[in-house]
């Protein structure tokens, strides 16, 4: 059974920490024992979140002011009212609907198919351990390490070449190779230490490589799998340069270029550029917050079992 | 050498794969969509590059070959060196700044706050920490540009409210604050990504082991250096190689905030790339200069990578 701990990792039982303490402190004392310090720590740490949040304060209390109110009351008091005109304006005049569409069918067809190569990748290299692997690393971190004005050119040729340009799968295929790099490269390095005697047991009990891979290998490496789905998602939401170029037509465009199409607009005045923002913001923020509670219950977990 | 180290042990690193009766050879197949794909969208295109660096090339008629003269153009021209130069600054503000504190915050979220005030809080902060992460860069920029307006943005709004109007500036038009500006924007856009990642890396590490120092008498600071550091380094290696391609290649603040302007004062590789590929229409000098880019970030790599490797080496060995 899969009860140990997954990654034991290197010098875990130094000679001096194996001298016997079998008396355990209960648990519960520690918890609620809440130092001076710790306060303050809580409070540092709380202060930082204020300090990084402060700039979507101000984005979303301006975006429901009328220009003329922003004008005599500064960017920090509050609205008065809830004017939306700015807000519908900049929905109506984009489309929004449809540039969230298409963003969120990239973004998640980026994510999900790019987790499946970083694993695929990742099975031969860190548990596979092919041979002259440090390079094939190297060579797949290319994707990554190249920047993107490189592949404008000749993709453009040849994405037209075989008719599919102006279509998101142009865009799609393009980032599951970006992304599924940086997976390669950092499941790559986290099944290299994958436990040895989980990989043996199930191939005594006669599993091949396609099954230990399906039934071992995925479900331990689930957090990190997430992890990678999410980051995926939310870094393709967030790309510019190539969407630009290879989704030239209005109906494919996705949010991020939609918006920045818009700046210098005759409808863009103070109030409405902070409201575009807000509109572009909210749906990374809608699956980030869903999304949360798959990377939180591994925190909590951890919390309750100590 | 790692190995002399410990000549008695068994040679570990002896090529199996880690399941038992498997040939290494035959998961090549794995590697088979990933690698195809590869080849396609980047190799191609690398290789493509590369020649382009040789010609004169205008994005209509075909590319003239004219050998080197690219290259002699780039070594002697400031800009491009300029432009190196603010890179070191975004390295500062990508990599070293966030992974330190980011290692501060994500052990002090994990192990303090997360166990004296549970594990609600501990990731309700980190989500706030992320937050920057989620917006998209240009967007980022709109919100950053707006607060930084000159003439009624929030800062200066802020500055003047509070009696220190003196203070108020044009901070993205003028030189000496506009470098400034710009790397503060990276910082908080980058500091929740360490977070994250080494938070979900802390919940590898056996709580046990924790337990164990505290009860023999390690403070925090010792817990910190001995456990965490100790524990996550893959982590820590994956931000540092990871956010130092991303600062090397930043593009969408610069293009979206200043431009490179005022001047060259904010001008990066990537962006000075981009800005000969379509404003100038030189491509051939935007493909050498991008060239250039990609082999300091693949050496940077490759060096980063060898030394991981190393130390895992040894790690193993010993």
């Amino acid at each position: 059974m899969a009860t140990e701990p997954i990654v034991t990792g290197h010098g875990a039982s130094t000679p001096d920490q194996d001298q016997g303490t079998p008396a355990r402190r209960p648990p519960s004392a520690n918890r609620t024992h809440r130092s001076a310090g710790d306060w303050a720590v809580l409070g540092v740490a709380v202060l930082i979140g204020l300090f990084i949040a402060f700039p979507f304060f101000l984005i979303v209390i301006n975006s429901f002011k009328s220009p003329a109110e922003y004008s005599t009351g500064g960017p920090l008091a509050l609205p008065t009212g809830l004017y939306t005109d700015g807000l519908v304006a900049f929905w109506e005049r984009v489309n929004f609907p449809e540039k969230v569409w298409n963003s969120v069918f990239i973004s998640g067809m980026v994510a999900v198919l790019a987790v499946l190569i970083s694993m695929f990748n990742a099975f031969a290299l860190g548990i596979g351990r092919v041979k002259g692997r440090l390079w094939i690393v190297v060579l797949i971190l290319l994707a990554n390490m190249l920047p993107q004005e490189v592949l404008l050119y000749p993709l453009y040729f040849m994405f037209r070449e075989v008719g599919l340009y102006d279509n998101v799968w142009a865009v799609i295929i393009i980032f599951t190779v970006i992304q599924s790099a940086f997976g390669t490269y950092l499941l790559a390095s986290v099944y290299s230490t994958f436990p040895k005697e989980l990989l043996e047991a199930a191939s005594i009990d006669g599993a091949g490589r396609w099954r230990i891979l399906w039934r071992v290998v995925y479900p331990i490496s689930r957090p990190t799998l997430s992890v990678l789905l999410i980051f995926f998602f939310i870094w393709t939401w967030n790309e510019f340069l190539i969407p630009l170029t290879f989704l030239v037509s209005n109906a494919n465009q996705t949010v991020p270029v939609a918006i920045t199409a818009l700046q210098g607009d005759r409808i863009m005045d103070v109030t409405t550029t902070s409201g575009s923002a807000l509109l572009g913001l909210i749906p990374t923020l809608i699956f980030f917050l869903i999304f949360q509670r798959t990377l939180t219950r591994g925190i909590t977990a951890g919390a309750v079992k100590s | 050498m790692a190995s002399t180290l410990a000549p008695t042990a068994p040679r570990r690193r002896a090529p199996s794969a880690l399941i038992p009766k498997t040939s290494r050879r035959s998961y090549w197949i794995y590697l088979v969509p990933g690698l195809a794909l590869l080849t396609m969208v980047i190799i191609v295109p690398l290789v493509w590059n590369v020649y382009l660096t040789f010609t004169s090339y205008r994005g209509i008629r075909p590319p003239e070959w004219i050998g080197l003269e690219n290259w002699a153009r780039l070594f002697a021209d400031e800009t491009f060196w300029t432009s190196f130069r603010n890179s070191i600054a975004m390295i500062g503000a990508m990599v070293v700044l966030p992974t330190l504190v980011g290692l501060v915050l994500a052990a002090l979220l994990f192990d303090l706050v997360g166990k004296k005030f549970g594990g609600k809080m501990a990731s309700f902060l980190r989500a706030t920490y992320y937050l920057p992460q989620i917006l998209p860069s240009v967007i980022a920029a709109i919100v950053i540009g707006w607060i930084l307006r000159p003439q009624n943005g929030a800062l200066n709004s802020i500055l003047d409210g509070v009696g220190l109007g003196a203070l108020q500036n044009n901070w993205l038009g003028d030189p000496d604050t506009a470098l400034l500006s710009i790397m503060a924007v990276l910082v908080w856009i980058q500091i929740g990504y360490p977070v994250v990642i080494f938070m979900a890396a802390l919940q590898r590490v056996d709580p046990a082991l924790y337990e164990a120092a505290e009860l023999d008498g390690a403070n925090w600071y010792q817990r910190f250096q001995a456990i965490t550091v100790g524990m996550i380094r893959p982590e820590i290696f994956v931000v540092v190689l990871t956010c130092t391609i991303a600062a090397l290649k930043v593009f969408g603040p610069v293009y979206a905030l200043t431009g490179g302007g005022p001047g060259t004062s904010t001008i990066v590789p990537a962006y000075y790339a981009y800005s000969q590929f379509f404003q100038a229409q030189q491509v051939g000098y935007g493909a050498t200069i991008a060239t250039a880019l990609t082999a300091v970030i693949a050496v940077v790599a490759v060096i980063f990578i060898l030394v991981q490797t190393r130390l895992e080496r040894r790690e193993e060995v010993g």
